[in-house]
């Protein structure tokens, strides 16, 4: 195709990537270098049914008149970056020079909200991203040689986690699992433990949101597989069962192999989207014992009475961009290497 | 032909009078009335009298939704603004104040506010900024059958509740009978508040925006929320509002902190039983350590009105919504909530408020970084109660969390 084609080729495509992507991207980017502006503040009489007094309120004429002369704020650099609500550069350095040993040092890491919800969406994502695949993988298998009438019924059930829009998927779970709803009361019977709740406790609740996330993300796996396997060449396999290749050889040595590109697709999605792990979070009620860097920019755009911290959630958008880059880095290697064996 | 004339005059002074009164019932006829408001009964009650004012020349519209704080900035920052009346509380106003977007209703109380109380008022400076309608707290409800079933008297202090509910553990009535609202996030941060202030804490250093709940206070406040948990159901960190009141309502509870304008839902005879409802008693919020003031925070809300509009919009909505706080409002839903207009008659439901309110209780801070405050004391307080920190900690987290996010708002 000559290049002149090309480019028109992918012009709309091109332009839309960039007004729906990039522009928003070096908006957030630049807002985070942001901070607002010293809000001018007054000692007013306020009163209210409950009587009078003096209370601080914000000279709000004075403050606009500020803001008019820069729209965007004061320039803060990448102080947000580093303060205590994100990266911590000097708590970390504090924690470091006064920890006892790794386990404090640890502990107090752990203390900031930042590495905190680094911690759950790091462990949620290399926990759940295995089992969709291998999980989808294998179900994949069983529907594949399933009788076909039973085929329909099979796939339809099987993309039902899917179907579920993730906050109703969640919500209806937390109820069951309350402790007075069906899965909740029955555990606690099981175990003998009236104290067994599976909202308390930290570990139990990361369990609860991992098996969560594997059951409403498997399907997708599934279901890719299963349109892959359609496309394994029947005289490859057949040849491989001639040559003596028991069942787990012809898996291991023919289909997986030859499924390589999607099992490296679906492992690309899968890490994408369970680093920004967010809805179970909201319908689990489960902040307090499990955050991830998506809830934190919740989190801050709802803000208190509107007290909404925009630098800080553009900032945290900014850091999840470079961590999903990061977790992206090894796949894409793959990719490329395999592009490249391939045009040799 | 005089009697029929006679009669044609007085039919149509008749049918003027009543056209006539369709219209004196409000005073207005042409604006546009556009009002976002919580979503609760007390106010559905005063925006449905205020929507009679709809009709003719008037077109009005409501929005009322748990969400409206996310919505009320940008709403009334549009030229013309997307709503003429926020209805607010003492800390939902305060965006609107930090960013100027409410007009003062000084010329409009003078001109339409007849039967206004003073204390209604809410102003600063002299300028009325929002007119309240009602007061709320969150206070004790208490179980009598259940008291007396552990032959404990009715508590006027945590500590009492701590006993009371230890009685009831001990006699086996019930494992989990006290729940507070404790849900992480807006709700746990607001008990801790409620509970510094029955302790005489300040949440902040005189004058300024420097936060100062790492204190003897402080810690003691957390530690007596900690020792109520105890005897709260293990999922006290998700129980909100909704989900305490279920819980009252089902029976699962003798003792428990909750909001006054639940006291209407619970008391009624929908959703419990009538051993539940005849039992249950709204009293004022306890006391802590021997203190005299109410370990809770004194709310109102009220209405305020955009600036961003044109004056007759203003005008309009603002007569509406003196409509709608009318006394036969309040008479017509007297038990909804604790109404400071004209007219209100405490009962049953509003026990709870009014003691608390008269037991000297305090406001809930009208101060434009007390936000960001609540909002670090939501995040930063569940480790502890977890038992995964010590309260020490936990606060100097609050603080830390407070001061990075007040610099970044330009409070400090």
């Amino acid at each position: 195709m000559p290049h002149r084609t090309f480019i028109f080729f992918i012009l709309p495509s091109l332009l839309s990537m960039i007004l729906l992507i990039a522009v928003p991207i070096f908006s957030a980017m630049t807002q985070s270098l942001f901070i607002a502006h010293k809000q001018v503040i007054r000692v007013s009489e306020t009163c209210d049914p409950f009587g009078c007094k003096k209370e601080t309120s914000v000279d709000a004429e004075a403050t606009a008149n500020l803001r008019e002369k820069e729209p965007l704020g004061i320039f803060n650099g990448f102080e947000t970056y580093t303060n205590r609500n994100h990266l911590a550069a000097a708590e970390i350095k504090t924690s470091w020079n006064v920890a006892t040993g790794w386990k404090d040092l640890f502990s107090r890491i752990m203390n900031l909200p930042f590495y905190k919800a680094l911690a759950f969406t790091i462990t949620y994502t290399f926990v759940v991203t295995p089992f969709v695949i291998i999980l989808g993988f294998l179900i994949a298998l069983g529907t594949n040689s399933l009788a076909s009438w039973l085929k329909g019924p099979t796939i339809f059930f099987s993309l039902l986690p899917m179907i579920v829009t993730p906050l109703i998927g969640s919500l209806i779970l937390f109820w069951m699992i309350d402790a007075d709803g069906i899965i909740g009361s029955t555990l606690q019977r099981i175990f003998k433990d009236n104290d067994l709740s599976l909202k308390a406790s930290p570990a139990l609740t990361w369990i609860m949101l991992i098996v969560y996330g594997i059951w409403h993300s498997t399907p997708f796996a599934f279901i890719v597989f299963y349109a892959g396997l359609q496309t394994v060449p029947q005289e490859t396999l057949e040849a491989s069962m001639l040559d003596g290749a028991s069942l787990w050889q012809q898996k291991r040595y023919v289909v997986i192999p030859y499924l390589m590109p999607l099992i490296i697709f679906v492992t690309l999605i899968q890490l994408m989207d369970n680093f920004r792990v967010f809805e179970p979070i909201v319908g689990f009620n489960a902040s307090a014992n499990a955050t991830s860097l998506s809830w934190i920019i919740f989190n801050d755009l709802r803000g208190e009475d509107a007290l909404q911290l925009f630098g800080s959630a553009a900032a945290t958008s900014m850091l999840t961009i470079i961590g999903v880059g990061i977790l992206l880095i090894p796949v894409l290697i793959m990719i490329w290497k395999e592009f490249n064996s391939k045009t040799v | 032909m005089m009697k029929m004339l006679s009669k044609i005059t007085l039919t149509s002074t008749f049918m003027f009078l009543l056209v006539h009164a369709t219209y004196a019932a409000c005073g207005i006829n042409s604006g546009s009335i556009r009002i976002l408001a919580n979503d609760f009964p007390a106010i559905h009650a005063v925006l449905s009298a205020a929507e009679k004012c709809a009709g003719g020349g008037v077109t009005f519209t409501k929005n009322t939704t748990k969400e409206h704080r996310t919505l009320v900035v940008a709403g009334l920052t549009a030229n013309p603004a997307e709503f003429t009346s926020a209805v607010v509380a003492n800390s939902s106003i305060v965006p609107l104040l930090n960013e100027g977007l409410i007009r003062p209703l000084n010329d409009l109380v003078a001109k339409h506010g007849r039967g206004l109380k003073k204390n209604q008022l809410i102003t600063i400076n002299g300028k009325i900024m929002a007119v309240a309608f009602m007061a709320n707290a969150q206070h004790l409800f208490y179980r009598k059958d259940i008291l007396d079933k552990a032959s404990v008297g009715i508590p006027k202090s945590y500590e009492e509740i701590l006993s009371a509910a230890k009685a009831i553990r001990a006699k086996g009535i019930m494992e989990y009978p006290f729940a507070l609202n404790t849900k992480t996030g807006w709700n746990l941060g607001e008990e801790f508040i409620n509970m510094y202030m029955g302790y005489k804490g300040q949440l902040f250093k005189p004058g300024t925006a420097i936060a100062s709940v790492n204190n003897a206070k402080g810690v003691a406040a957390l530690k007596m929320i900690k020792s109520l948990t105890e005897y709260s159901n293990p999922d006290f960190l998700t129980f909100d509002s909704n989900a305490t009141a279920a819980l009252w309502e089902a029976g699962k509870l003798g003792l428990a902190t909750m909001w006054g304008t639940r006291g209407g839902t619970i008391l009624d005879d929908k959703g419990s039983t009538s051993n539940i409802t005849s039992n249950t008693v709204l009293a004022s919020a306890p006391t802590v350590a021997g203190g005299s003031t109410p370990a809770t925070t004194l709310w109102w809300d009220g209405f305020t009105i955009a600036k961003n509009i044109s004056d007759k919009d203003a005008e309009a909505t603002f007569i509406a919504m003196m409509n709608g706080i009318s006394t036969e409002m309040v008479k017509a839903n007297n038990n909804e909530a604790v109404w400071l207009i004209e007219g209100f008659v405490p009962g049953k439901a509003s026990a709870g408020v009014f003691a608390s309110a008269s037991a000297g209780a305090t406001p809930y801070p009208m101060l434009p970084y007390a936000g960001l405050l609540h909002s670090a004391l939501g995040s930063e307080l569940s480790e502890f109660l977890q038992g995964n920190e010590s309260a020490q900690q936990a606060l100097a987290d609050v603080e830390a969390a407070y001061t990075a996010s007040a610099k970044e708002k330009g409070f400090l």
